[in-house]
C-alpha cells in the first residue's frame, strides 16, 4: 500500500468513528448473522463496538509490514531489553517491525519533530511513536504537533484504569486521546534501611526540616531545571499550600504568592542543612541516585516506586534499599506514548501503543526483574488469569504494595511548575 | 585545475550546514521561528536571557574556566615538551598520553569525578583506616566546586595531551635538533633552550589548536555537566538546558544564550590575539638579555611535573572506569569492588562489533573527505600564493564554537529539506562539519610552515608540482597528516548529537549507544561505554604514531 493510500485509509477510520450512520445496515447484518455477538455487545463493549472492531481490523491490516520508529529513553539495558521483547511480540503477532530509536533525553525527539515542522515536512516524519512525559507531551500538544485523538480506537483502552485521574488528565490538562498511557509514576523517597532506620524518616514535609538538621548534608534534590528537581518543590508545595485546590487552576501572580509563601519559608530554613549547604545540586535525577548509591546522601527523591526493587536486582543499590512515602500522600502521574502529527507509520504506531497497554505487556513491565513500571490498567477489569500475572514475584525485595503507596496526589497545573522553577532560580542561584 | 575548485568544494560542503545552523541559532534568538509560532522579530529572548538568574556568574565561569584551561594547557604542554627535550625518558610519558587522547572527554570526566569526589576512589583507598570515614565526608567539596577548579582539571586531562601532540606534530617541520644545539652552544640548559628557541617557532604552528582548546573548553557541555557546578552552570550548559527543557517557550532564550556563547568565544579569541603581541615583546626582551637564567628551566620543570601528575590522574580515571565495568557492586569505603561480573561485557559484545564497524565506517569516510579537502585547499593556497580570508576561516571554525544543540537544529532542517535525514550520507556529512575544522586546524599550520626550500630543490631537479606534492611534501608531512587524521577520526567517533539528528535516530553507533546508556547513570555501564568508545580512536592514534616510525626508520628526524 502506498503512503497516500494509507493516509486515505486512516481518514476513513476517522469517519467510521464519528459519523457511523452509513455503516449501520452492515453492522446490523453482521450482528444478526453472528447471533451471539449481539449478546456479547449487549453485555460487554459499548455500542458501536463492531464498527470499532472493524476500524481496528483496518488499522491492523494497514500496520502489517510497517516499521515503527519508537523513540524511547534508553538509559539502561533492562529498558532496552524490554522494548526489544515488545518488538519481538509485535513482529510475531502483527507483522510490524519495531525499531527502538534510543534517546538519552526525550527532548531530542521533541526537537526533531519541531525541526521537521520548521522544514515543512508535514508527512513521512521520522518519529512514529515517542515515550513522553507530562510537560514535553503538553508542549507538543499545545503546538499542534501531535496526531490524534487516537486512543479510544485502541481495544486495550477499555482495560485502562479511568479512575486514576492522571491517565486522563495530565497536569490538569485533559489528554483528550492524543496519547496512550503506559506506565504510572509516583513520588517516593529512596533510602538504605541499614543506614537510616525507617522509623527515623520524615513522614511529612515539615518534618524534613528536623531530619535534615539531624543529618546535615545528607539530603539534596536534583536541580529544579531537572524534572525530578521541580517535582521535589511541587511535592512540598502540595503539602504546604494553604489551599491546595488552587494548584489545579492556572497560577496567577496573586495565587502564586499566597500559595508558595509557606514553601519558601520552609525551604529557607531547610536549605542550609542540605548537601553543600544548598549552594549546589546534582544536575539530574540519575546523578542524585548515584549519590545515594555512593552513600554521599541518605535520602533521594524518585518517581518510580519500584526503584529500590529494580536497583537491588541490578546490583546498583544494596539489598536493604527501600522506598518511603509521606503520610499525606505523594504526587503521581502517568507516562504516555504519543504519535507526532507527521509520523510516517501511524497505524503501526497505534498497534504498538495498544500492545503496550495489553495486560501481558503491562504485567511483564511491572516485574522488577524487567523495568518495574507500575501498571496503568484497572486490574478489576481483567480476567482471573490475567490478573494473576500482576502478582509480584515472591523474591521481589524492596517493592511497596499499593496500600503503602496510597492514592497518588494530582500534579498541579503546569504553570505552577514553570513559576516555581523560575522563582526558585531567582531566589537561590548564585 | 581541479585544485582550484578545492576551496569552493570545501565551502560547498560546509556552507549549507554552517549558514543554516547559524541562522537557526541566531534568528530564534531574535524571536523568529515560525515552527513555534514566532513570525516577527523581537528582543524578548534577550530580555529573558539578561533577566535569567545567575547569568553573570555563568558568564564569569565560562570565560574564567575557558581561559584558565587554555593558558594552563599550553603552559603544561610546553613544559612537558621542554622536559622531554632534556630527559629522553620522558618520551615514554608521551606515549602514555595516547589512551587519554583516544578517550571521549565525557568518559575521562566521569572517571576523574569518581576519582576525586568525597565518595571517590582516592578517599576509598585511605578509608576508613586512615580517615575514620565509614560514610563519605559530608563537608568535602571537590567535584562541582563553585570556582570551577575541578572542571578546569578535568578539561586539562584531555587538553594537555592534545596540545602536546600538536606540538609534537608541528616539531616535524622545525629543525629542533639544530636549534637546540645552537642554543645549548650559547650556554643554555636544555629546558631553557627549548623554551627560548624552539617554542616560539612551534607556537605559531599550534596557534589554531590553541584556539580550538579555547573554544572547546568554553562551549563544552557534557564534561561541564559531569564535573561543573550546577547553580548556575557555565553558559553552554545553561543554553542546552533551556533547549532540551520541557518548556518549548525557552527555545528562544536558549537561542539567545547560544548566540551570546558564540560572541563570547569570538571575544576570547580576540583577547588572546591582542595579548599575543605584548607577551611576545616581553619574551623577546628576555631573549635579548640572554635568557640564561635558571628560572625558565625551573618553571619548565614544575610544569612538566604537574603535567605528569595530570597524566597519571587521567590514566587512573580510565582505570577506574575499566574497574567499574567489571564490578558487580562497589560500595563505599571498599577500595575495590565487593563483587565482580562479566555479564555487561558479554551482553554488549554482540552489538559492539556491528556498532563499531558502523562507527569506523562513518569516521573513515568523514576523515577521508576532510583530508582530501584540507590538503587540496592548503596546496592550492601555496601554489597560488593565496591567503585565506578571515571570514572563510571563521566559517570553518564556527561549528566548534556554537553549542551543538542550537547549531544542529539548523543542520537538521537542512537535511530534512534535502530529504537526506536518516541516511548514512547525512551522518557522514554532519560529522564532516565537525571533523573538517579539526583536521584543518591540526594540519594547516604545519603545512604552511614546511620549509619551501624542499619543494624548490625538488622543482629545481625537474619534478612537477604533483610529483613534488606526492613525493616530497606528503612524506615530509606524514606525521602531521596522520595525526590530523587520527584527531579527526576520534572527533567523529565521539559525535553524539550530530549522529542522532542527521541519522534521525536510525543510524546507531558506539557513541549513540554509549550516550543513551549513560543517561541511566549506572557507573558500571558508564565504565563499559568509556572503554568501548576509547578503543577505536586508540587504534587510530596508535597507527598514526607508529606508521611514520615504521615507514621512515631510515631517515632520522622524520620518524
Amino acid at each position: 500500500m502506498t503512503a497516500a493510500a494509507k493516509r486515505a485509509n486512516l481518514g476513513r477510520e476517522g469517519s467510521h468513528a464519528c459519523a457511523g450512520v452509513p455503516f449501520m445496515n452492515r453492522s446490523i447484518a453482521l450482528a444478526l448473522a453472528a447471533g451471539l455477538s449481539a449478546l456479547a455487545a449487549f453485555l460487554g463493549p459499548p455500542a458501536g463496538a463492531d464498527e470499532a472492531k472493524e476500524a481496528w481490523q483496518d488499522i491492523l491490516a494497514a500496520a502489517r509490514g510497517q516499521s515503527v520508529y519508537f523513540n524511547a529513553w534508553a538509559g539502561d539495558p533492562q529498558t532496552n531489553a524490554f522494548i526489544a521483547w515488545v518488538g519481538e511480540l509485535a513482529r510475531e503477532r502483527y507483522g510490524i517491525d519495531v525499531r527502538h530509536v534510543k534517546l538519552a533525553d526525550t527532548a531530542e525527539a521533541v526537537t526533531r519533530v519541531v525541526a521537521e515542522k520548521a522544514a515543512g515536512r508535514e508527512t513521512g516524519g521520522s518519529v512514529d511513536l515517542v515515550w513522553i512525559n507530562g510537560p514535553n507531551l503538553l508542549s507538543l500538544k499545545e503546538k499542534g504537533l501531535l496526531f490524534g485523538p487516537f486512543v479510544e480506537k485502541l481495544p486495550n483502552w477499555r482495560h485502562v484504569d479511568r479512575t486514576k485521574p492522571s491517565n486522563l488528565t495530565d497536569f490538569t490538562i485533559p489528554v483528550e486521546g492524543y496519547a496512550a498511557p503506559w506506565r504510572m509514576a509516583q513520588v517516593v523517597f529512596l533510602y538504605d534501611s541499614a543506614r537510616t532506620p525507617p522509623a527515623s524518616l520524615p513522614r511529612t514535609i515539615p518534618a524534613f526540616l528536623d531530619w535534615a538538621r539531624a543529618h546535615a548534608g545528607r539530603l539534596t534534590h536534583p536541580h529544579p531545571r531537572d524534572f525530578l528537581g521541580a517535582t521535589f518543590l511541587k511535592q512540598a508545595l502540595v503539602e504546604l499550600a494553604p489551599d491546595p485546590a488552587v494548584l489545579q487552576q492556572p497560577a496567577s501572580e496573586e495565587t502564586f504568592a499566597t500559595a508558595t509563601a509557606p514553601l519558601w519559608a520552609w525551604y529557607d530554613a531547610l536549605r542550609p542543612h542540605l548537601w553543600r549547604g544548598g549552594e549546589d545540586f546534582p544536575a539530574t535525577g540519575t546523578a542524585q541516585l548515584s549519590m545515594l548509591a555512593d552513600g554521599e546522601i541518605a535520602l533521594a527523591i524518585s518517581f518510580n516506586p519500584a526503584d529500590a526493587a529494580v536497583g537491588i536486582r541490578k546490583g546498583t543499590l544494596p539489598q536493604t534499599a527501600r522506598v518511603h512515602v509521606l503520610d499525606g500522600g505523594t504526587i503521581g502521574n502517568t507516562s504516555f506514548v504519543a504519535i507526532p502529527f507527521n509520523a510516517a507509520h501511524k497505524e503501526a504506531a497505534m498497534v504498538l501503543a495498544n500492545l503496550l497497554m495489553s495486560p501481558e505487556v503491562q504485567a511483564r513491565a511491572q516485574d522488577p526483574a524487567t523495568i518495574g513500571a507500575f501498571t496503568v490498567l484497572d486490574l478489576a477489569s481483567l480476567s482471573e488469569a490475567e490478573r494473576a500475572r500482576f502478582t509480584p514475584p515472591a523474591d521481589a525485595v524492596g517493592l511497596p504494595d499499593n496500600a503503602a503507596l496510597g492514592t497518588p496526589l494530582p500534579e498541579p497545573h503546569p504553570s505552577w511548575m514553570t513559576r516555581l522553577v523560575a522563582e526558585w532560580e531567582r531566589r537561590y542561584t548564585r | 585545475m581541479l585544485l582550484r575548485l578545492a576551496p569552493a568544494a570545501t565551502l560547498a560542503v560546509l556552507a549549507g550546514p554552517v549558514v543554516l545552523g547559524l541562522a537557526f541559532t541566531v534568528l530564534p534568538a531574535f524571536g523568529f521561528l515560525p515552527a513555534l509560532g514566532g513570525t516577527t522579530f523581537s528582543l524578548d529572548p534577550w530580555r529573558g536571557l539578561l533577566a535569567a538568574p545567575g547569568l553573570s556568574t555563568a558568564l564569569t565561569l565560562t570565560v574564567g574556566t575557558g581561559l584558565a584551561t587554555t593558558l594552563l594547557a599550553l603552559a603544561l604542554a610546553a613544559g612537558l615538551c621542554a622536559a622531554v627535550a632534556h630527559r629522553p625518558g620522558m618520551a615514554r610519558l608521551q606515549r602514555l598520553m595516547v589512551p587519554l587522547l583516544a578517550s571521549p572527554p565525557s568518559g575521562l570526566a566521569l572517571g576523574f569525578a569518581f576519582l576525586v569526589m568525597p565518595s571517590g576512589w582516592l578517599v576509598r583507598l585511605v578509608s576508613p583506616w586512615a580517615t575514620g570515614w565509614a560514610v563519605p565526608p559530608a563537608g568535602l567539596v571537590t567535584v562541582g566546586d563553585p570556582l570551577g577548579i575541578s572542571l578546569v582539571a578535568a578539561l586539562l586531562i584531555k587538553e594537555v595531551p592534545y596540545l602536546t601532540l600538536m606540538v609534537f606534530a608541528a616539531s616535524a617541520t622545525v629543525p629542533v635538533e639544530r636549534l637546540m644545539a645552537a642554543a645549548r652552544a650559547l650556554g643554555r640548559d636544555a629546558a631553557t633552550a627549548w623554551v627560548s628557541v624552539v617554542f616560539p617557532q612551534l607556537y605559531r604552528q599550534v596557534r589554531l589548536p590553541v584556539f580550538a582548546v579555547l573554544a572547546f573548553s568554553m562551549s563544552v557541555v557534557d564534561v561541564a555537566i559531569i564535573v561543573g557546578s550546577t547553580n548556575p552552570p557555565p553558559l553552554a550548559v545553561l543554553a542546552t538546558r533551556w533547549f532540551l527543557g520541557y518548556d518549548l517557550a525557552y527555545f528562544h532564550t536558549a537561542a539567545a544564550a547560544a548566540t551570546l556563547q558564540l560572541v563570547l568565544v569570538a571575544l576570547a579569541i580576540l583577547l588572546w590575539l591582542a595579548l599575543e603581541r605584548p607577551v611576545a615583546a616581553l619574551g623577546r626582551r628576555w631573549l635579548a638579555r640572554g635568557s640564561r637564567s635558571r628560572a625558565a628551566g625551573g618553571a619548565a620543570g614544575v610544569a612538566g611535573a604537574v603535567a605528569a601528575l595530570l597524566i597519571l590522574l587521567g590514566l587512573l580515571s580510565l582505570l577506574a572506569m575499566l574497574v567499574w565495568s567489571l564490578a558487580g557492586s562497589w560500595r563505599f569505603p571498599a577500595a575495590l569492588p565487593d563483587s565482580w561480573q562479566l555479564w555487561l561485557w558479554r551482553g554488549e559484545a554482540g552489538d559492539a562489533a556491528a556498532l563499531a564497524s558502523t562507527s569506523a565506517g562513518i569516521g573513515l569516510a568523514a576523515v577521508a573527505v576532510a583530508l582530501v579537502l584540507t590538503l587540496a585547499c592548503l596546496e592550492n593556497e601555496q601554489r597560488h600564493g593565496l591567503h585565506p580570508g578571515a571570514a572563510v576561516q571563521w566559517l570553518v571554525y564556527l561549528p566548534l564554537i556554537v553549542p551543538q544543540i542550537a547549531f544542529l537544529f539548523g543542520v537538521q532542517v537542512l537535511l530534512v529539506r534535502a530529504g537526506l535525514d536518516g541516511t548514512l550520507l547525512a551522518v557522514v556529512w554532519a560529522h564532516l562539519v565537525f571533523v573538517l575544522p579539526f583536521v584543518f586546524l591540526s594540519l594547516a599550520d604545519a603545512y604552511r610552515a614546511l620549509d619551501p626550500r624542499y619543494a624548490m630543490t625538488a622543482a629545481a631537479m625537474g619534478a612537477g608540482r604533483w610529483q613534488v606534492f606526492l613525493t616530497v611534501k606528503l612524506p615530509l608531512l606524514a606525521r602531521p597528516i596522520l595525526i590530523a587524521a587520527a584527531v579527526g577520526f576520534a572527533v567523529s567517533i565521539a559525535q553524539y548529537l550530530p549522529t542522532l539528528f542527521a541519522g534521525a535516530g536510525r543510524v546507531a553507533t558506539l557513541t549513540t549507544e554509549a550516550v543513551t546508556l549513560s543517561s541511566g547513570g549506572d557507573r558500571r555501564i558508564l565504565g563499559l561505554v568509556a572503554v568501548l568508545q576509547a578503543a577505536l580512536p586508540l587504534a587510530a592514534y596508535g597507527l598514526a604514531l607508529a606508521l611514520p616510525f615504521l615507514a621512515f626508520r631510515r631517515f632520522r628526524g622524520m620518524a
